[in-house]
């Protein structure tokens, strides 16, 4: 039986001291390790950021691949061998920013992936300038006068484009985003959990000590996530942070969509035995 | 009396049906074993606008299309004011009298024979006014005598699926067409014939990209993705169609990052997988070409090239992407770059392409261009025997079972190591676009950069003598050697055979082979050759610059044309002359 740790490679991570990523890491791990999968059959894909350095951090096939792009490679993974867990571990950045057409492409398609979002309202890895999700008037190297733009909401972003899965985590509570990661892979389809974290050396202002005065589980109040208006009030509140299993709907994943692949995944097909005379008759 | 050697027309709006008319006049004329090759021009529009499909028909295997012809079916005025003087004496119009305005008597008077049928008419007796390129298709048999059961059968075919009142009807309407010509114009000496000459083996008419996806299909591609772009999107439709019957998922992305990313994704995970694209759409993709090249990972990228900059002449011909897919992307990593010239070029390119991107692992791009991607040619069925599936170095659970460990990116001395495809046991791995060591880990100590981009780089050593080489075709000892790439090989082709009717002895050397480039071969041929002519639609000649960038030799002169046209064949003989007289 593999434990949490038999995720962990012989690579030490690159975080600075207290970053949230090692909560997610933990977490990502934890859940893996939890639901029994054989590393061999699960994929991570990495974006490019202090998120995606983890590629060398936990133990199973990992494609690491460009800034803003991890979706679209984990798209193609699932679709060739939809056997496989497909778990993507991305920032603010690369899915609010730099990919934001893939983001809501992919609950469009209801990918059967799941999305770990590194949300640090930052951009670190670059040292520090605005991010997607960065608060209005967010002083940063590259926006010294203060963010002009609103933030991206990711939940509600994600709601409005039929997402049927979103959750909200938060790096100081790995044992709620265990869970979360967890229900996130069990989900047959897309599944987003935004992960709410501190990054502590280019974000001054949205710290450990500003998220714990704010987050609270959702489920303790009695929530139940099957409403879509309901859904949407708890991602726009302001005050208080939602964090838990905020919307789930169930409907048919793009691959269980393709007659295609009802006789299993395209990679298992055979190559010999393919016949393109048969339908010469259309080109004559 | 010319038999079985004619060129024929059709002008008119974008929604005129200019297209059906071509299909079936092509298919028509192949299923009498006559041999066709077509071309068609139309605007970046779905209405108005001016579209023409001309067809070249001959009793032998035809390689481009060509700038004369023999009659003009005109649907508008348009049609004759911009194609009448395309027309030879003895050639003819045809047209409705009650549509056209233009003055076609004035063309009668110079030797051009005109038909004046009520195409209009006769199509709304038969159904709607589309169908008046029926009427003119059926007509257009009744001239050069041709047997119109041919054409019904062509047509009960091209409707099938739809009601039979549309066949119906299509049948009637181009039989009315044929009967007209046949009892209006019986006296008059159309001095064009076709018949039929019959065939051993059924041909089949393809369109570049139709033979490269079903190149591809063969080949075993199981995932496309794509997002349309002309002049690459029919290869999308293609796939599409076919992708049901023949297990292939075909999913037309978001965008082309998402394209280029998806493709790589499947192939890393163990399928076959192709894109297709063109210039615009490649550019956004230019990032993702270096992703496979660090991550080694297989990619078939197909890029139909057109006029750009930018937006440029999307539904026109160029051969100006060559520089920039070369190129395309940071850093540097081997790549395939594969122009194939003609349909069957394309056919069996698409697995030779599959099957370098798996032994090499790296991405290979296949350059087509809209005259090769849109135009038809007839073929004779292609030989599936030649297609051989080699998937390159795989290790699968059983040579990896005894292993203490696996290095995706072991440094061999190939350059090439063995891929696990994710869900292999014992073959875990981080396929990585950071410098890694061979573990897959980033890496960016200097003996490591060093030794991982040696590796990579190392796997086109052998490369060059790996890919078939160019041949010179034609003449020994010519007195000029032709060299082009890409669709420009039929033009080129007909164009020696019109040199050598001037007296002129001419050969050609395709360079299908970009990269890696040939260069032993293409230099013993410029070495040998007594006066070289680098042949390219694009404006900068930048296969001449290749050339002497990569054998240290200048070709004598180049013939260069970026008007969107394709060269026909009396145009480069033309050149040609002009370059050996003031040579």
């Amino acid at each position: 039986m593999l434990k949490g740790q038999d995720f962990n490679t012989t690579y030490q991570p690159t975080w600075c001291p207290g970053c949230g990523d090692f909560g997610i890491w933990t977490a990502l791990k934890t859940a893996l390790d939890e639901l029994q999968l054989d590393p061999h059959n699960v994929v991570v894909v990495y974006g490019i950021g202090c998120s995606g350095n983890m590629a060398n951090n936990v133990k199973t096939y990992a494609f690491h691949g460009l800034h803003g792009r991890p979706i679209p490679v984990a798209e193609g993974i699932k679709l060739a061998n939809h056997d496989l867990t497909v778990i993507i571990i991305a920032g603010d950045g690369d899915t609010y920013g730099e990919g934001m057409n893939h983001f809501i492409s992919s609950i469009r398609g209801n990918h059967d992936v799941t999305l770990i979002v590194h949300d640090n309202q930052v951009y670190g890895l670059t040292t520090g300038q605005t991010s997607p999700t960065s608060e209005k008037g967010f002083k940063t190297k590259s926006t010294p006068g203060g963010v002009i733009e609103e933030p991206v909401n990711p939940v509600s972003l994600a709601l409005s484009a039929g997402a049927s899965f979103i959750a909200r985590g938060f790096s100081g509570d790995t044992t709620q985003l265990t869970d979360l990661i967890k229900k996130g892979i069990q989900h047959k389809g897309f599944a987003l959990v935004d992960t709410l974290q501190p990054c502590v050396t280019f974000n001054k202002i949205n710290t450990f000590q500003w998220f714990y005065r704010r987050v609270y589980h959702v489920e303790k109040e009695g929530y139940i996530p099957n409403d879509w208006n309901k859904a949407m009030a708890k991602a726009r509140e302001m005050e208080r942070m939602a964090t838990g299993v905020l919307y789930v709907r169930e409907r048919p994943s793009y691959h269980a969509s393709l007659p295609v692949l009802e006789k299993g995944p395209l990679v298992k097909q055979p190559l010999d035995g393919i016949d393109i005379s048969k339908i010469y008759k259309d080109f004559v | 009396m010319q038999k079985n050697s004619f060129r024929w027309k059709i002008g008119g709006l974008a929604g005129n049906g200019i297209k059906a008319a071509g299909d079936i006049f092509a298919k028509t004329c192949t299923r009498g074993g006559l041999h066709i090759f077509d071309y068609l021009e139309f605007p970046s529009l779905i209405r108005g606008g001016h579209n023409t499909y001309q067809i070249r028909v001959e009793d032998r295997d035809v390689f481009s299309h060509d700038d004369r012809i023999d009659l003009l079916v005109a649907l508008n005025d348009n049609a004759i004011r911009l194609h009448q003087n395309e027309l030879d004496p003895g050639g003819g119009i045809m047209y409705d009298p009650r549509v056209i305005t233009a003055d076609v008597e004035s063309l009668g008077a110079k030797g051009i024979k005109l038909f004046a049928i009520p195409l209009v008419e006769l199509a709304k007796k038969y159904g709607e006014i589309v169908m008046q390129n029926t009427v003119s298709v059926g007509a257009s048999f009744a001239l050069v005598k041709y047997p119109f059961e041919i054409l019904e059968r062509v047509i009960h075919d091209a409707f099938a699926g739809k009601n039979d009142e549309v066949v119906t009807s299509n049948v009637l309407a181009a039989k009315a067409g044929y009967d007209f010509i046949e009892k209006e114009f019986s006296s008059v000496d159309f001095s064009h014939l076709l018949e039929p000459i019959g065939s051993s083996s059924t041909q089949l008419v393809v369109t570049g990209n139709d033979a490269l996806a079903l190149g591809a299909i063969q080949a075993g591609c199981k995932l496309y993705v794509a997002y349309p772009m002309s002049p690459s999107s029919s290869i999308l439709h293609t796939m599409a169609q076919y992708g049901d019957q023949f297990g292939i998922v075909v999913k037309h992305a978001e965008d082309e990052l998402s394209v280029a990313n998806m493709a790589i994704g499947a192939n890393y995970a163990g399928v076959r997988a192709m894109l297709g694209t063109s210039g615009g759409g490649f550019a956004l993709m230019g990032e993702a070409v270096g992703l496979a090249g660090i991550t080694e990972t297989p990619l078939v990228m197909v890029g139909a090239q057109r006029p750009g900059p930018a937006t440029g002449l999307p539904t026109w011909t160029a051969q100006s992407d060559l520089r920039f897919v070369l190129h395309a992307a940071q850093g540097e990593f081997p790549r395939f770059v594969i122009a194939p010239g003609d349909m069957e070029e394309c056919f069996y390119t698409a697995s030779e392409a599959f099957n370098l991107a798996e032994k090499y692992q790296t991405p290979v791009i296949i350059l087509l261009d809209k005259y090769l991607s849109e135009g038809h040619k007839s073929v004779v069925p292609f030989d599936l025997s030649r297609v051989k599936i080699d998937r390159g170095q795989v290790a699968r659970e059983k040579d990896l079972s005894g292993l203490s460990e696996y290095r995706r990116y072991a440094v061999t001395e190939s350059g090439i190591s063995p891929r696990a495809f994710p869900g292999t046991k014992g073959g875990l791995h981080i396929a990585n676009s950071d410098e890694h060591d061979p573990y897959g880990y980033s890496e960016e100590s200097s003996e490591n950069s060093t030794e991982q981009m040696e590796k990579r780089l190392r796997k086109f050593d052998k490369a060059e003598v790996d890919i078939e080489q160019p041949k010179l075709t034609g003449t020994p000892n010519a007195d000029v050697t032709l060299v082009g790439w890409g669709s420009t090989k039929g033009p080129i082709r007909e164009a020696m055979q019109l040199l050598e009717g001037a007296g002129i002895t001419a050969n050609q050397l395709h360079i299908r082979f970009i990269n890696p480039f040939p260069s032993k071969t293409v230099a013993s041929v410029f070495r040998q050759a007594k006066k070289t002519v680098v042949i390219e639609n694009n404006a900068t000649g930048q296969l001449f610059g290749l050339i002497r960038e990569r054998i240290g030799l200048e070709a004598h002169a180049k013939v260069l044309k970026f008007d969107g046209r394709p060269f026909h064949p009396r145009e480069i003989k033309k050149s040609i002359e002009d370059i050996l007289t003031h040579a």
